[in-house]
């Protein structure tokens, strides 16, 4: 499989990659590790005119402590989210998602930035950000501005980033005496999820991003208001689905991925619990 | 447009289409046909080659992406006649059938092993996660993994 032919731009910074995208506006795209990007394009499912990679930019890779988060720059990629010891012990439920992308291979191309930019409601990092309730810093022509994660996916594959601008960073709040717990419901190794759940306790406060459970990615927010107001885990993850619209495909039904949100989270918020 | 990479050490140069795979590029201009394509959709780690020294599937990185950098293939492992101790541990171990997941795999293992030197059973397993065999013969494919594992520490 062969994309269709394209121009190819390297982006030296990131203003360099900001003023190409402002140059081809609609007709380029932004290409990271290129693990959603390069399949789609195989596919011919996406055929940019011109391609924007902005994959050498390695002053944008980083994890970093920066008061009461940690900044993590947008083209870090999963391999080194998932190893971080900043990570591990600040946002241990995004190092244990991360852990969870692909497979091997797949974590050592694939970036944070890119696979929150993606919007793709089948990705697990976008969940444990819905839950450790991240903020992401996006660059445009006009400057930066911080986008609330629960404010950046605005329908399937659809972000609150308009063609000329950059995912730079993504802030997560600091929780090290978190309880979490990442649920990742599949049938063989290195699938997709077929539903799962991130789930995390902070100083009373829960958080749960569920995957696959609507046209993006989206909190149990019912859940996460019982658990606050003391419910059981058992009686609290019944309220899973509420609201949401599952996808219907090869692997499940929407009631059968109903079924999936109410066990995994009820697993997710006991084992987190213990 | 003009790339050049070093392949096995050795420096190689061609005038790409920005749309060409690596591993095409490592295949057809490089000549190193010992990396196989499987599914050709990510999925089957057939591929696998290490680029700066990491594990990744040649078939989803474009050729473009991997200029001025240091890659090694199947063909860059052994010393001379001498084989790569994971490639000695897949040949003692029978780890492998009709061998077309084969350089995929052991390109996998190697950057295991690289990772985690001392894996347990379970790591090996799910550190090939992204490598499928379709004769199946993984038990072997771990048991050589294993014997490298140990034969290194
Ligand atoms: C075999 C395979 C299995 C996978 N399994 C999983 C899995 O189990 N779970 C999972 O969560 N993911 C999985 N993935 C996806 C993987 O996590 C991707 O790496 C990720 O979704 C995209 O990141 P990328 O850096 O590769 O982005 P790219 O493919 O380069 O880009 C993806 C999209 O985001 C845009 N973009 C990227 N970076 C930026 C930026 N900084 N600013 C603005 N726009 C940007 C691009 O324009 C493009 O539209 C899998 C991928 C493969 C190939
Ligand atoms: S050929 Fe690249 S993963 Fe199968
Ligand atoms: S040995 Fe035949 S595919 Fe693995």
């Amino acid at each position: 499989m062969i994309p269709v032919a394209f121009d190819y731009e390297l982006a030296t910074s990131a203003e360099h990659a900001l003023s190409l995208l402002a140059e081809h506006g609609d007709d380029a795209k932004v290409l990271a590790g290129g693990h959603s990007l390069i399949p789609l394009m195989k596919y011919r499912l996406a055929t940019p005119a011109v391609v924007v990679d902005v994959g050498r930019l390695s002053d944008l890779s980083y994890v970093r402590e920066d008061g009461d988060h940690l900044a993590i720059g947008a083209l870090t990629r999963h391999r080194d989210v998932e190893v971080s010891d900043l990570v591990v012990a600040n946002a241990a439920l995004l190092a244990e998602a991360t852990r969870n992308v692909g497979d091997p291979q797949v974590r050592h191309r694939g970036t944070i930035g890119g696979a929150l930019a993606h919007g793709d409601p089948a990705s697990d990092i976008p969940a444990a950000v819905l839950a450790l309730r991240g903020t992401l810093v996006v660059q445009g022509p006009s400057g930066s501005r911080e986008v609330a994660v629960d404010d950046f996916f605005t329908g399937f594959l659809e972000t609150a980033l308009a063609p000329d601008e950059l995912l730079t960073e993504v802030r997560i709040p600091r929780v090290p005496d978190a309880r979490w717990s990442f649920q990742k419901f599949n049938r063989r190794a290195q699938d997709w999820a077929i539903v799962g759940a991130a789930v995390l306790v902070a100083e009373g406060n829960c958080g749960v991003g569920l995957v696959n459970m609507d046209a993006r990615p989206v909190r149990a927010v019912a859940v996460e208001a019982a658990v606050n107001s003391g419910a059981s885990a058992a009686d609290a993850a019944e309220a899973a689905p509420e609201g949401l619209e599952p996808p219907s495909d090869l692997n499940a039904s929407p009631e059968y991925r109903c079924h999936l949100a109410r066990v995994l989270t009820r697993r997710g918020l006991e084992q987190a619990s213990r | 447009m003009q790339v050049s990479m070093t392949i096995n050490g050795d420096p190689v140069s061609a005038d790409v289409e920005p749309r060409l795979l690596l591993v095409h590029f490592i295949r057809d201009r490089a000549g190193l046909t010992g990396t196989n394509i499987g599914c050709d959709s990510s999925s089957c780690g057939a591929c696998t080659i290490h680029l700066g020294g990491e594990a990744v599937k040649s078939c989803t990185v474009l050729a473009v992406q991997a200029d001025d950098c240091d890659i090694t293939t199947i063909e860059g492992l052994a010393d001379g006649d001498t084989l790569h101790p994971m490639q000695q541990a897949f040949h003692e171990c029978h780890a492998l059938q009709c061998g077309y997941c084969t350089p995929g795999m052991v390109m996998a293992a190697v950057s295991l092993l690289d990772e985690v030197p001392n894996p347990t059973e379970a790591d090996v397993r799910e550190g090939l996660e992204g490598n499928l065999c379709r004769c199946t013969g993984y038990h072997n494919i771990v048991r050589a993994v294993l014997q490298a594992a140990g034969d290194q520490s």
